[in-house]
């Protein structure tokens, strides 16, 4: 498995192809951790991100004769995801379910007896105010803003390339990302300068 | 001297555009947009610090053994569940619509009691209903643990029929644990989450497995500290069971 991991996306893609799931393993390996943080902050809910993610390799898998070798295969994956991630939002708002934001998931639990399983003691480093603000932002983006806004910011891919995982031109990638600012910044802006 | 816009700005905090070189300069003898881009800066650092929950280094493996009876197609072991997602979905759609048409009729058919008295809703007669089933579904999940943690060491074991129920409690499983993460349950969720791997490994698994299997999996189990997570969950949720409010019309045992 260790020489399997040393290989490139590329020949792991081509090996794969060849029916070496040991191939598909590495590629599922090396980008779970990422793409789990993508849906993450897409869709701000863990079970979904878990599910965006799992849904993501099932289909690359069944996609991966139609990968072009020229492209990235991390940029591929991100744009299935990013899909994914907004087929589910877009499921959620049609059966209406009210969703908490990603802040609020330590909402009163009765099942207080279990150690919680995701303990993030970062959150404590930022007040607990600001954090719920960020995520009620970013819940009240629209699909285009929040996924441009989380690809730009979160994951530092370049406006070219968010327009073209969204299938969109290059500016209307940009003008999503300046409204997403503009929203956080009229939310926050207050309550930064306060804390600061 | 014309001031720098909040686009140029946004830009120029990604390092994007070929603006840069001038929007550095402006910023150099502008004091007012110095400070308009620290404000930007300020708030955009505070976005950056929204946590995302931590994945573990092994994350990758366990998304790989979750994924992989799902891939069966090609490599082999497994069916073809290419149209998984959907028919998951419908799935669990139809066990949510289930649950609240039985909770709908449960509430109907309940006698109304008298003014005065505690009586659950149809909210509480759902997740009456629910909480039946999860504790069932991690009773009967307990039962095929033990029987891997309490084989004989050394001897193979043979699990066909264990096999077979896990099969079932895979699906079970799955839309389960999306009902409790869709309702906030999240520690249910999360034990549920941990327990499909398990499952998943024992329903793709041979009929019969050798003393090493057999240890590997013991190890896991115990080692993740499932088998104890999947009975406190058992029976916190019974608590939980015991404690809703009888429906309307019976009364508190």
């Amino acid at each position: 498995m260790n020489s399997l991991m040393e290989l490139s996306d590329s020949v792991a893609v081509e090996q794969a192809r060849a029916g070496d799931p040991g191939a598909f393993r590495v590629l599922v390996e090396r980008h779970s951790r990422n793409l789990f943080r993508l849906a993450y902050r897409m869709t701000g809910h863990q079970q979904d991100a878990e599910d965006v993610v799992q849904e993501t390799f099932l289909r690359a898998f069944r996609q991966l004769s139609k990968f072009d070798d020229r492209a990235s295969f991390g940029t591929w994956l991100y744009r299935i995801a990013a899909n994914c991630s907004l087929d589910l939002i877009r499921s959620r708002k049609r059966r209406g379910a009210q969703t908490e934001p990603a802040g609020a998931e330590g909402a009163p639990d009765p099942m207080q007896s279990l150690p919680d399983p995701s303990p993030a003691p970062d959150r404590l480093a930022m007040s607990g105010e600001i954090e719920h603000e960020v995520a009620t932002v970013l819940a009240g983006l629209s699909d285009m803003e929040r996924t441009a806004f989380v690809l730009r910011h979160y994951e530092g891919m370049c406006i070219d390339d968010i327009g073209r995982t969204l299938g969109v031109q290059p500016n209307a990638a940009k003008h999503s990302i300046f409204r997403a600012v503009q929203k956080l910044r009229r939310a926050l802006e207050p309550l930064v300068s306060t804390a600061s | 001297m014309n001031h720098l816009t909040e686009e140029q700005f946004v830009l120029y905090y990604y390092g994007e555009g070929d603006g840069s070189p001038a929007v550095r300069a402006h910023l150099d003898c502008c004091e007012s947009c110095r400070a308009a881009y620290a404000n930007l800066q300020r708030v955009l650092n505070v976005v950056d610090s929204a946590a995302v929950p931590e994945r573990g280094a092994n994350y990758g493996a366990q998304v790989w053994n979750r994924l992989q009876p799902s891939l069966g197609t090609k490599w082999g072991r497994h069916l073809d569940l290419s149209s998984w997602w959907p028919i998951r979905h419908w799935a669990a759609s139809a066990l949510v619509a289930t649950l609240i048409i039985a909770a709908f009729l449960a509430g109907r058919n309940y006698p109304k009691a008298p003014s005065g008295a505690p009586t659950a809703t149809a909210s509480q007669v759902r997740e009456r209903i629910l909480l039946v089933a999860v504790g069932d579904h991690l009773e009967r999940s307990q039962t095929v643990l033990l029987e891997v943690v309490n084989a004989q060491p050394g001897q193979p074991l043979d699990v066909a029929s264990e096999r077979e129920r896990a099969g079932d409690l895979v699906a079970d499983n799955r839309l389960y644990r999306q009902t409790a993460a869709r309702t906030g349950d999240t520690r249910v969720a999360s034990v549920l989450d941990d327990l499909e791997p398990v499952l998943l490994e024992i329903a793709h698994g041979p009929d019969r497995l050798t003393p090493e299997e057999v240890e590997s999996l013991r190890q896991r189990i115990e080692g993740d500290g499932i088998l104890f997570k999947v009975r406190v969950a058992g029976s916190t949720v019974r608590h939980r069971q015991d404690k809703a409010p009888p429906p309307a019309g019976q009364k508190s045992l």
